[in-house]
Order: structure tokens, then sequence, then C-alpha cells
């Protein structure tokens, strides 16, 4: 062997080394990558349940908020309040959102199709407060005053998209057969997709709008435009209403420590209802996938 | 009874009835496209009422709203600059920060990880996504800025204080927590899309490549990130329009301040900040559609980013058929 290709194979090896070495760090760090993004989670959790914890009593759910200052008191009328907000959001959203995703998923390709998809991109894209400044001009402008119903609107149009899209996968899922069966047995059209198409969705339906709550639950930007807050009993729709996130958001950024101890214990609430509706949804999910093999 | 003696039974309005309406299938029709167009209507009224409710505005100051740095509501005088420039800071910071840490999760998920972990977590990945931003912005305020933010904004400033990025005294609330914030909050939105877009390469890909003896890396890099390069950017792009328009977070770690120096150590505003502190404060009419007049320029950027990401998906799924499409 001569002198020359004896270096040659030298350097190869060295070379394999070195490729080897850099192999070994990126991947390494990959999973280094990984146990940094999920040690906030962890963090957030661990520090809302510990300082949260502290405070939390029957009280915190059955009573009125207390000025500075003045121990004890709750969120009673916020979780009241974000539940009726909630609630309207639903009732705005849900039925337009399920037909346009009827006709989302029987007709993805026409000029109408495409544009509702476009259109869905577009409003799942728009900023949680622009949409507040949108329920503001549409309802508080008019009305001349802060509303659960302008809070209600906001919520339902952030909603929307989240449920269009969700109901739509899951009418992917349901397989083609029972619809030609239903229109094979002489059923029409909008029998077949209410009757037999949307309830064979139905689960997923319910997980996409579990997670459309789960996602508009936690939203507190567009009620500081909408539904502006409430500091006592109120379930007039026509009048400012109290909801946990804004709750969060003003015992926060006030200057009293009791305030912000009450903000902990609120998140903890807050944060429980919403990871609980998600676990919820995404069992769900991966429950009716397998069982329909896909 | 069979089906036919049924039919013949019932009286001839309802029979003609069915046969115009094809039973009922015309106005279920309508319904759905009323319910199609209203979604679209829905879309389109968001931009007319920004446009309308900032005419005060707009006509008081044309486009040099954009680029005057005054923010003044005594004068009367109003430019969105300082507010652009800071949402546009920790927005892209936060993007540079958050992409090579979500590349990694989503290469450590989709290529990487044993079977039995992937699922749990890629389940904690989406938790994460789904922490409400009010409490982000709890956390940070009192938590992520006081024990992280800050000593590293004294790191910073001591070694590269030279540069006007990290010039002046350090503050706790500062550009600089608002695009860490940021950075939690986009990192598991940007993972999971790449994530699916790895898990959507053909195998054969991988194969091909290892058997020409490169190493799991090289295949990776150099062949699964440009294979799914499209998909990456939708999911950056996705990335980008939930930072510009993140407000709860932000605003609570930002300190909002109508700072004019681009140092990240300083307290800043971003749009959405703004719009949330002084929106219900706005006394006049000029005022609040100044404010309006933000929420727009706000709507225009995450519409244009919109399109763009249409057009990128649109020109890569023309040039590559069927397979990333993400």
């Amino acid at each position: 062997m001569s002198a020359i290709s004896v270096a040659v194979h030298a350097r190869n090896r060295q070379r394999y080394q070195f490729r080897r070495g850099v192999n070994a760090v990126m991947l390494g760090l990959t999973s280094v990558a990984t146990v940094v993004a999920i040690l906030p989670l962890i963090w957030i959790l661990g520090y809302v349940l510990q300082e949260g914890g502290r405070f939390l009593s029957l009280d915190f759910f059955t009573q009125l908020p207390t000025p500075v200052g003045v121990p004890g008191g709750g969120v009673a009328n916020a979780i009241v309040g974000s539940a009726i907000l909630v609630g309207l959001a639903c009732l705005f959203a849900i039925p337009p959102a399920l037909l346009a995703a009827i006709y989302a998923h029987a007709r993805p390709n026409t000029p109408l199709g495409l544009a509702l998809r476009f259109g869905t991109d577009v409003l799942s894209g728009v900023p949680s407060i622009v949409v507040g400044i949108f329920a503001y001009t549409v309802v508080v402008l008019p009305l001349r005053r802060f509303s659960a119903l302008a809070g209600g609107l906001a919520l339902a149009v952030i909603m929307l998209p989240i449920i269009i899209r969700a109901t739509e996968e899951m009418l992917k899922l349901v397989p083609k057969n029972l619809r030609e069966g239903s229109l094979a047995l002489g059923a029409p059209e909008w029998k077949t997709q209410l009757r037999v198409m949307l309830p064979a969705a139905l689960d997923g339906v319910v997980t996409g709008v579990m997670l459309g709550i789960a996602r508009v639950a936690g939203e507190a930007a567009p009620l500081v435009l909408t539904s502006f807050g409430n500091p006592f009993w109120s379930t007039d729709v026509t009048q400012p209403m109290a909801a946990l996130p804004h709750m969060i958001f003003v015992y926060a950024i006030a200057p009293y420590k009791d305030w912000h101890d009450k903000a902990w214990t609120t998140a903890l609430v807050l944060i429980v209802l919403v990871l609980g509706l998600n676990i919820a949804a995404r069992l769900l999910i991966s429950w009716r996938r397998r069982q329909l093999g896909a | 009874m069979t089906v036919r003696a049924r039919v013949q039974r019932q009286a001839p309005w309802v029979r003609s009835f069915g046969r115009a309406t094809k039973h009922g299938d015309r106005p279920f029709n309508l319904v759905v496209t009323a319910a199609v167009l209203s979604v679209l209507a829905l879309v389109a009224a968001i931009g007319v009422e920004l446009w309308q409710n900032s005419a005060l505005s707009r006509q008081a100051f044309g486009l040099q709203f954009l680029w005057t740095t005054t923010w003044d509501p005594v004068f009367r005088d109003f430019g969105a600059l300082p507010f652009i420039l800071g949402t546009l800071e920790t927005s892209v910071l936060a993007l540079i920060l958050a992409l090579p840490l979500s590349l990694g999760i989503a290469i450590f998920l989709a290529e990487l990880s044993p079977e039995w972990l992937r699922m749990p977590l890629g389940f904690l990945v989406e938790l994460l996504a789904a922490v409400p931003s009010v409490i982000y912005g709890l956390w940070g305020l009192y938590v992520f800025v006081p024990t992280v933010v800050r000593p590293l904004g004294g790191v910073f400033s001591d070694s590269l204080g030279f540069l006007p990025l990290f010039q002046g005294p350090v503050f706790g609330p500062s550009r600089l927590a608002a695009s860490l914030i940021l950075t939690i909050m986009i990192t598991p939105t940007i993972s999971a899309v790449s994530r699916d877009v790895f898990l959507a390469i053909p195998r054969s890909q991988r194969e091909a490549s290892l058997a020409l003896g490169a190493t799991r890396w090289e295949t990776i890099w150099r062949v699964l990130v440009p294979y799914g390069l499209s998909g990456i950017l939708g999911a950056v792009i996705l990335g980008m329009g939930r930072a510009l328009g993140e407000t709860m977070a932000v605003t609570m770690v930002i300190g909002n301040n109508l700072d004019l120096t681009s140092s990240l150590l300083h307290p800043g505003y971003t749009m959405a900040s703004i719009i949330v502190n002084e929106f219900t404060e706005a006394t006049y009419d000029l005022y609040l559609q100044a404010l309006v007049e933000i929420g727009l320029v706000l709507f225009v950027l995450t519409l244009v980013l919109n399109l763009f990401a249409r057009f990128l998906v649109w020109n890569v799924s023309r040039r590559i058929p069927q397979e990333v499409r993400a």
C-alpha cells in the first residue's frame, strides 16, 4: 500500500469520526430542546398549584370579590360570568360553524368552498385584540355601554374557525359508505347530513367544541374592550360582566399583595378548567381514532 | 304499506312541494350557503369596521401615522412607529429563538423518540399551547422576569452593553422579557406543526439517504428538512402570526413605556399592548380612532402574512406533487 493511500485512508477515518461526533452532538441537542421546552409548563403548573392552592377554599367559589385589604371573598361572579360569556359564544358560533363545516366537507373545491377555507384561515389568524375592537365597534358603540353581549360576540368570532376546522376534520373520518348508504335508501341530502353524518361525527364535533371553549375561556384581551369586568353580581347580558381571565389580569397588575394572591388562586381555577377540557378533548379524539382505525 | 302507496296517499300539494324543494334539499342548501356566506361576511365586516372607525385618525395623520413617533393624547398628536417597531422587534427575536428550539423538538418527536414516549411528550407540548395567555403573563410578571430575565439582562448589559440592542440600564419588565415569553408561547405551535411535517415525509427518503452512508443527523438536516421546508415555513408563519397578535402576556411583562430606543433591556410597547392599555381610557374620538387604526395595521399585517403563507403552500404544492402539504 502506498503512503498516499494510507494518508487518504487516515483522513477518511478522521472525517468519519468527525461526522459521527456531529451526529451525536446534534441528536443530543434535540432532546435537550425538548426538555427545555417542557420545563416552563412544569414550572408554571407547579407555581400556580403552590401559590394558588394556599388560598383555595369553598368560599372562593361562592363569595363575591372583596375590596383591597378585606380578607376572604371569592370569584363566584367571575365563574358565573365566564360561563355566561362562553355560553353566549357557543350560541352564536356553533350553528353557523356546523353548517359551514358541512359545506366545507361536502364541496371543498368549489369557489365558495375555497373562499371558505381561506376565510377560516384568515379568521383564525386575526389577533384576539382586533376581534375585541370589532365587537366594540359593532355592539358597544351602538349600545353605548360595555356588555356581556359584546364579550360573547368577540369570543364567538374567535371560536368559529376552531369549530369549523375540527368538525370538518371529523366529518372526513366518517366512512364514505355511510353517506352513500343513506342516499341510496332515498334520504334527501339534508337528512343524510343532519341525521347520519353529523351524529356519526358527533363525539368529534363535541371535542371540537370543547377545544373551542377551552381556548376562549382563557381569553382576556377582547373582554377588556367588551364585557369590561364587574365586581358585583350580574347575570344581565346587556350589562358589564366579570370573567375569570379578566379577573386575573385586574388582580395581577394591581399594586396590592392580597390581590396578587387572589390572582394566583383564580389562575389555578382557570388552568384546571382549561387544561381539564383540553385533556378530556384529546383523550376523546385519540379514543375515537383508535375506534375508527384511522 | 308500500312506499309507493304512501307517496300516492299524500296530498297533491305535499308532493308538488317536495318536488319543488327537492325534498328539502333546496332550502337546506340555501341555509348552508347562507352560513358560509356569513362566515365570509364576518371576515369582510372586521376589515370594514376597522377601516370606518379609524376614519378620523386616517384623515388627520394620513400615512404619516405609520412612521411618526409622537404619541401624545394631550396635544392630540398620534403616530404608531414605536408600537410597530416594538411588535416587530419582540416577534422577530422570539421567532429567532423559537425556531431552533422548535425544530429540535419536532425532530426529536418525529425521528428519535421511542414509540412509548412520543404520545405523552407531544401531549405535553400541546398542553403548553393551551395555557391561557393571561396565566403566562402572571407567571412572567412575578416569577420569570425576576428570576430569569433580570439576571440575564444584567449579563447582556455587562458583556454586550456596547451594542445598541443592549444599551442602558437594566429593567425587569422589558422587550427582552416580552420576547422570551413569546418564545415560550410560540414554540409549541411551531413544533407541533413541523412535527406533523416530518411525520408526513415518506420513509423511502430516509432509507435512501441512510443507505448512501449518511449519518442520521445528515439525513435529517440535508434530506428531511429541505424536503419539508415549505411546511416548516408554514409553521414559522403561523408562529409569527401568534407572536404579532399576542396581547395579555406581552402587556404584563413588557413594561408599557413609550421608549424610543431599540434596547431590548428597556420597557417598551407593542401594538396589541397599547390598544389593551389605553382603549378604555381613550376620552375623545380621535384618540379612540387612532387606537383602532393601530388595530387596522395589525389586522392588515396578519392578513398579508396569511396570504403569503397561502402563496407559499400553493407555490410548493404546484412544484412537488401531493406529498408535504402542511
